[in-house]
């Protein structure tokens, strides 16, 4: 199989769709948003607990392709306990590395990088930024 | 039958991607365009570009020749009785929602039923879900046999002396399976309502006479069958169409325009506002004597014997599961599947590496796929350029995406 598979389904990212993190739902209480790509039915529902301007607690459900899971699982890892405006500004990140544009390289992504390779895989891009997306909808909401 | 002669008449189909010869196997979501259609519509411009029904000129009276004949030549290909009964549209969605417009909201009344099935496109659902909405009707749903086929049982259960309309697909996208519109017509009438023919996936693969069916409107798209994107057709029967009201308005379609009121063309021509799209028709033309050439029975075995390949293929693919019959005489030539653990949408990309292009997604048939309880499917559809070779290909890539997603885990 070619190189450019291997780039785009890296170990970490099949990691995270076997194996996803803060898979499930939130009890009642906490703030709830659903997203879903209607070009391919992939959705995500996602809930969390924002306090004192703090991502306490954030879960999701959802179906969809390796590519979309996974970043969903990485994303709440990457923003629990993380500010709504550096969540935020993690997406905006997020956003701009998998368009294949520059973006600012001295943020730790820690296992998000390894979704860069998507963007050279313009089909899959929305696969990647569907919980991104429902992140940031939901956040703005709520901060609103 | 030459299909290496055919698919020398693709010119797309010589290319590689991403390093592998093209396998295309998405013809059931837009076909290619052989030689023909593409130099037809190309000396259309070069030769005769010009706006047809108006003025007097040379280059015009050429144009609108074309343009009409192209329209006598689909009305032979469905044997529709009149050119009168052949309205070109933009592609199937124009022409069902022309008829849910136009038609249905006429002559619906609340309490009245539409009947369509889990299986239809989008395209044959939303539109009388509309209907529904601005009349009062109900719209209903015949329900599908396990293996995704219609009952005509379930169609007499279905359908009462209340429906005004029948709308199903000749052919499903997702299941492939045939559905006998004939029959269901029969039932539609005895019961006064009129049936409509969703033909987008049967129109390019299989014969279709409209008066033996004697289904009430038809509707398909010319670019799933050799022609251009942007052309479609609505055939309907002339003591409806007559009836109907244009939903679309402007010029071309007038006859006297008043300040307060105006008065309509004679059909077809009440319904083709606008300038209309005159090189798809002509591709479609051209489009249609490609397809005649070859034979529709010709293209229908060649297919048939692809989906029977496929079936057996596919089914020796560990963790395989296809929807729709087994039984290859009940189906059209697609196939649609899912590999355990693996989602379509990576199994597409893994194909794409490999050259071979394939459908994922919901095939813009949600309510089917709650019914076949799917998120998502793949789907590889065939054509007359397509190849057990192909298939070969196909069911090769199909075992690396298996081993891939086995080894990367």
């Amino acid at each position: 199989m070619s190189s450019n598979l291997d780039a785009l389904y890296r170990q970490v990212i099949m990691d995270h769709y076997k194996k996803p993190r803060n898979r499930g739902l939130l009890e009642d209480g906490s703030h709830t948003i659903n997203m879903n790509n209607p070009t391919c039915g992939d959705r995500i529902q996602l809930t969390f607990k924002v306090e004192d301007g703090i991502v306490k607690d954030v879960r999701f459900e959802g179906e969809g392709c390796s590519i979309s899971m996974s970043s969903a699982s990485m994303m709440t890892q990457a923003i629990k306990g993380k500010k709504v405006e550096e969540a935020i500004r993690l997406s905006k990140i997020f956003s701009d590395m998998i368009q294949g544009k520059d973006y600012d390289e001295d943020v730790d992504l820690g296992d998000i990088e390894a979704l860069q390779g998507v963007s050279k895989f313009p089909a899959r891009i929305k696969c990647a930024t569907l919980a991104w997306k429902a992140m940031e909808k939901g956040l703005t909401e709520e901060e609103q | 039958m030459n299909v290496l002669d055919i698919r020398r008449q693709f010119p797309i189909l010589d290319q590689e991607v991403n390093g592998n010869p093209l396998v295309y196997l998405d013809s059931s979501a837009t076909s290619q365009k052989p030689i023909q259609v593409i130099e037809t519509v190309e000396r259309y411009y070069k030769e005769i570009n010009s706006n047809v029904h108006r003025g007097v000129h040379t280059l015009g009276t050429r144009a609108t020749d074309a343009y009409e004949g192209a329209r006598e030549k689909v009305r032979k290909f469905i044997n529709a009785k009149s050119t009168q009964e052949v309205i070109f549209t933009r592609g199937t969605t124009t022409s069902l929602n022309t008829v849910a417009a136009s038609y249905a909201d006429a002559n619906l009344n609340a309490g009245d039923e539409i009947v369509i099935t889990y299986m239809e496109h989008h395209s044959n659902i939303i539109p009388w879900q509309q209907v529904a909405k601005r009349t009062g009707a109900v719209l209903k749903y015949i329900p599908l046999q396990e293996d995704g086929t219609i009952s005509l049982e379930d169609v007499k259960a279905t359908v009462t002396p209340n429906t005004r309309i029948v709308s199903v697909m000749q052919v499903s996208n997702v299941l492939g399976v045939i559905n006998p519109v004939k029959e269901i017509a029969k039932i539609a009438h005895e019961n006064g309502a009129i049936m409509v023919v969703d033909g987008a996936q049967s129109a390019p693969h299989m014969k279709i006479d409209v008066q033996d069916l004697d289904c009430d409107f038809l509707a398909f798209s010319g670019h799933k069958m050799c022609a251009p994107t942007g052309i479609g057709v609505l055939y309907g029967k002339k003591h409806l169409l007559e009836k109907m009201e244009p939903i679309e308005f402007g010029g071309e379609m007038i006859d006297f325009v008043h300040l307060q009121e105006s008065t309509w063309k004679e059909l077809p021509w009440k319904f083709e506002a606008g300038t209309p799209i005159i090189a798809g028709a002509i591709g479609l033309g051209a489009a249609i004597d490609f397809l005649n050439e070859i034979g529709l029975d010709n293209i229908a075995e060649h297919e048939h014997k692809l989906a029977a390949y496929a079936l057996e293929k596919m089914s020796s693919v560990p963790g395989m599961t296809i929807y729709g019959p087994l039984d290859a005489a009940k189906r059209a030539g697609l196939v649609t599947f899912n590999i355990s653990d693996v989602h379509p949408h990576d199994v597409a990309t893994v194909l794409d590496a490999e050259g071979i292009a394939v459908r994922a997604g919901h095939h813009c048939a949600q309510p089917l796929m709650k019914w076949l309880r799917a998120s998502a499917t793949a789907r590889a559809s065939f054509y007359l350029y397509n190849t057990e070779d192909d298939i070969d290909k196909l069911v090769e890539g199909l075992v690396k995406t298996k081993e891939y997603f086995s080894d990367v885990f």
